[in-house]
């Protein structure tokens, strides 16, 4: 048997090293800070995305036994990822080192994730994906514990992992059933033979989405996001709330539109059903809450009623449309939860809505920073998440869901009352005499600024990220 | 001079870049941030200036610029205007200037956010006029809401959160149905060109779901009755620099969305419809005329009299097809009304709420009750107001009466009842208008407030003396205005009747 082509996976084997690197090089190196394991952390992602890049944009090759594909459907997922996921560090440091919580195994743990989310979005097999689901999920659920002495951090924790081995384990019977059916692990095998005539494959599908979906965290699978949210440090919120989404776009397009192309009929119905569900429960749900970080999560809950709006399309443009949806929204949400993490400080949490008030009179620039946020997960113009909504909607309307269409822009209305919600305590209303100075280093600053100016110019110039989308599925 | 300028972008980019410099400069120094303000708003409306003179005589678009924004769905930045639009922009840089004026010595929380949000606000309004694509006005139409809402809700008066909320919540969910609709253009005409909308021969119950769609976006934004209940609580809180904006020129992007949308992309719906239409403008006209009266709040009551004369506007529009059905001529009157009557309110509302702004600035109440003997203590203002208050009634000579007058006249052609019942305006119109100046500016002095009241200063002499002259100037002479639009208003009717598929 020849040798597997390691070259085409140097992205996971490098990270995956790197990872390892880290690990032990954070044991001997001394200093509170972590630089070391910070700063290599950091030159990790750049290098990673380099590497991405260079040897899997624009191709499609499979290796090791066609368990895995380099393809510029991976590429632009994983590039997307390592920028969240730098996002993540970054906001990171200063809260965790406030708390006495900077280690350097959160890197690691993140590191780990990432892989984890890099083989899911490279997978050609069913026991790739699993197994990238499965490192992913390992290294979140201790990511969320990671302050240990936190109670609602270990109960958010527990449920986080009970939920997530549930879902996994569902997954995982599902996949045993493809398996029965076709004798076949390889996801191009697969397609060839499932098909709808077989009951067997379209149980195999249900369980395969309820996996997918959980990932996801569309309703009804998506009870544990308002608790992880509040429960988990801010940024493995943030972290929880980013990467993640874009990954589970990769399992997605892998097992279901990919794997199972015949089942369409199938699987769109029960796209339909998830994502109506999502833009009610989430949108409805998110009207009521007080807390920011729960009010994020169930507005999250509702942007996945779009990303599964753009899914179920079924064409070329709507995965496009789902997967600049995923990407922008990552980005935007990152910039809600690093406001969280700037008001925040040792031992008090800015995480209730009424922490937000005066922000504008307070510090001005983290007050524009999340007006453009909430506007843009409102879906106004000018910032880029009217365009993914618009494309999301142009992909419905092009294959006559017309009302499904109409359904979604209405629901979107009830979103831009919670965000206006959130937009009245910043600017609106006067600040708490309790309220603290904010501090923050010049480089979180410039960090925030710049995530929200992204928000902003991708939101004016959208074509080239458009463009990249579109060419993946080309 | 100015050929081969790129006038549009630059109006659209100027106030906004000069936004922008005031948002970096900041609360630091206040003199030399309003002064900024000042000079980007006139140098914007001198640069819109050129767009008057150097237009043709002619219905097609001018000073267009072209080029590709989204590629890969055909979306492109593409601006021009025709005899529609470009009377629109130059009001709206007028006002603006207006509005910095006006807020000079008044505005002392955040002056420089305060310029900035106006600045902002005028390049994205002349955004909205100037679009020939479908997605570049609705992020225009759209990014609009996010200034004002901010002005409303920070500058605003005491229950500024709920009226800004509501202000936003209506104009958006009415939008949102718009933007599927033209995203359904799009997939019908294979490009986002709103010119490529028109013509297209669309099946009738498609007709009427897309004419229902627009109607939602423009009719909030008009108001028409019933969609209007967010007007009057926005114009009380708002700042009267907002207030201005909010009358002059936003409910007539309103009414340039029918021109440009409604009425040429669904001439069969809009001919099926337009008994709705009508209806609801004479809703508009007599019951909103009604409650006018009843008004105890000055801003409130404006607010009212603004719906009210918005549904000539909206008369003049719809009434076309009875028109055309009865007579040849008429129609091109009925709509050449309802521009005028568009311009004349940009001016009439735009004076009415700058002089309770000066009122209010003085007294801090806007409540009829509490004033009572102005003209005593400012002669010079009471003047002023006089002749706005005319103005708003449709007196003979002043703008006010040129643009009902020609949608009565025109209406007659239609149906003898909705003249008649539009006429009444001329009555109630005079009621609640002259009421309030009665109670307000005559008789004896009322408290010690009125009686300490000074008298309009230099500067607030010059922002009513502009708008005197231009209130006259229309009204004496409205014929420029007239002819620079009839060409483009006859190309339209021409498409709203060749268009037709049954």
């Amino acid at each position: 048997m020849p040798m597997p082509d390691f070259s085409l996976a140097l992205p996971e084997i490098w990270v995956g090293a790197m990872a390892c690197v880290i690990l032990v090089a954070d044991l001997f190196v001394p200093g509170k800070d972590r630089a070391v394991s910070y700063y290599l952390s950091l030159l990790t992602l750049a290098v990673a995305a380099w590497l991405t890049l260079d040897t899997q944009w624009g191709v499609r090759e499979l290796t090791f036994s066609g368990t895995y594909v380099a393809d510029s459907l991976g590429a632009i997922l994983k590039v997307s990822i390592y920028g969240l996921t730098a996002l993540a560090f970054i906001y990171a440091r200063g809260y965790l080192k406030a708390r006495d919580l900077l280690q350097g195994e959160y890197f690691v743990l993140g590191l780990m994730a990432l892989l984890g989310m890099m083989v899911m979005a490279s997978a050609h097999s069913l026991l790739t994906a699993y197994i990238g689901l499965e490192l992913l999920s390992l290294s979140l659920y201790a990511m969320v514990a990671f302050n240990r002495d936190s109670r609602v951090a270990s109960e958010a924790a527990m449920k986080y992992f009970v939920l997530g081995a549930l879902s996994s384990g569902i997954l995982l019977y599902g996949m045993s059933m493809i398996y029965g059916g076709t004798a076949s692990l390889d996801l191009a095998v697969i397609a060839e033979r499932a098909s709808a005539d077989n009951m067997l494959f379209v149980f195999g599908l249900v369980f395969v989405m309820v996996g997918v979906t959980f990932k996801f965290g569309a309703v009804p699978f998506h009870m544990w996001i308002p608790d992880v949210y509040e429960g988990a440090p801010t940024p493995v919120a943030l972290f929880i709330g980013t990467g993640p989404k874009v990954a589970a776009i990769a399992l997605f397009m892998r097992l279901v539109s990919e794997g199972m192309p015949s089942l369409s009929e199938q699987w769109q119905l029960m796209l339909v059903i998830l994502a109506v569900l999502s833009l009610v429960i989430g949108n409805l749900f998110a009207v009521v809450q007080t807390n920011f970080k729960r009010l994020l999560g169930y507005s999250t809950v509702s942007h996945v009623g779009f990303i599964l709006l753009g899914l179920l399309a079924g064409t070329e443009e709507g995965n496009a449309a789902a997967l600049f949806y995923a990407i922008t929204y990552a980005l935007t949400a990152a910039g809600a939860f690093a406001v969280i993490i700037l008001l925040s400080r040792r031992g008090f949490e800015a995480d209730q809505i009424d922490d937000l008030r005066g922000l504008f009179q307070r510090d001005g620039m983290s007050a524009l920073a999340l007006l453009l946020v909430m506007f843009s997960m409102t879906g106004v113009p000018g910032t880029v998440g009217f365009y993914a909504k618009m494309l999301v909607l142009k992909s419905l309307v092009d294959v006559g869901m017309i009302w499904l269409a109409v359904f979604a822009v209405l629901f979107a209305v009830v979103g831009a009352f919670y965000y206006l919600r959130v937009l009245k305590a910043v600017f609106f209303d006067a600040p708490a005499e309790t309220a603290a100075r904010i501090e923050a280093t010049a480089g979180f600053r410039v960090v925030l600024a710049g995530n929200a100016l992204a928000v902003l110019l991708l939101g004016i110039f959208p074509g080239a990220l458009i463009a990249a989308c579109l060419a993946v599925f080309a | 001079m100015f050929e081969g300028w790129p006038l549009l972008s630059l109006l659209v980019w100027l106030p906004i870049a000069g936004g922008l410099i005031l948002l970096a400069i900041g609360e630091r120094a206040p003199g030399a941030v309003r002064g900024l303000a000042l000079l980007t708003a006139v140098l914007t409306f001198l640069l819109s200036l050129p767009l008057w003179t150097q237009f043709q005589p002619g219905a097609a678009m001018q000073f267009v610029e072209s080029v590709d924004w989204i590629p890969a769905f055909g979306v492109k930045y593409a601006l021009g205007v025709d005899g529609i639009a470009m009377p629109m922009i130059i009001l709206t840089t007028f006002s603006i200037v207006l509005v910095v004026l006006a807020g000079w010595e008044v505005i002392t929380q955040r002056p420089a956010a305060y310029y900035a949000s106006f600045l902002i606000m005028e390049g994205i309004m002349v955004g909205v006029f100037a679009a020939l694509d479908a997605i570049l006005f609705y992020v225009f139409w759209e990014a609009m809401l996010v200034p004002m809402f901010l002005i409303i809700g920070v500058w605003g008066g005491p229950n500024r959160v709920y009226a800004t909320i509501k202000f936003f919540l209506y104009t958006f969910l009415g939008s949102v149905l718009m933007l599927v609709a033209l995203i359904y253009l799009r997939y019908q005409a294979g490009s986002f060109a709103i010119a490529d909308f028109y013509g297209l021969g669309l099946p009738m119950q498609t007709q009427v779901l897309i004419f229902l769609a627009f109607l939602a976006a423009f009719a909030v934004k008009v108001p028409m009755w019933p969609v209007h209940t967010w007007l009057p609580d926005a114009h009380v809180e708002a700042p009267t620099g907002g207030s201005v904006i909010l009358a002059a020129i936003m409910l007539k992007i309103g009414a340039y969305g029918f021109l440009r949308f409604s009425l040429p992309i669904t001439p069969d719906a809009s001919l099926s419809l337009d008994w709705l239409m009508i209806a609801l403008s004479l809703i508009a006209v007599v019951y909103i005329g009604l409650v006018a009266l009843v008004q105890q709040d000055m801003k409130k009551l404006i607010a009212y009299s603004s719906i009210a004369h918005m549904g000539f506007v909206t008369l003049g529009f719809f009434a076309i097809f009875r028109i055309l059905a009865n007579s040849e001529s008429g129609a091109l009157l009925a709509m050449q009304g309802g521009m005028v009557q568009m311009v004349s309110h940009g001016f009439v509302s735009a004076a009415m709420f700058l002089c309770v702004g000066v009122l209010y600035d003085r007294m801090h109440s806007r409540k009829i009750a509490d004033y009572g003997g102005v003209v005593n203590t400012m002669p010079k203002f009471a003047a002023f107001f006089l002749l706005f208050a005319m103005a708003n009634a449709g007196l003979p000579g002043t703008s006010g009466f040129v643009g009902e007058f020609m949608v009565i006249l025109a209406t007659f052609k239609a149906n003898f009842w909705y003249a008649l019942l539009a006429a009444t305006t001329l009555i109630t119109g005079a009621g609640y208008t002259l009421w309030m100046f009665k109670r307000v500016v005559f008789g004896e002095i009322a408290n010690e407030h009125v009686a300490e009241l000074q008298d309009i200063n230099a500067r607030e002499f010059l922002i009513l003396a502009i708008l005197a002259v231009a209130v006259l100037g229309l009204g004496l002479y409205p014929a420029p205005l007239v002819e620079v639009m009839e060409p483009t208003l006859q190309q339209l009717i021409q498409v709203v009747t060749a268009g037709r598929v049954g």
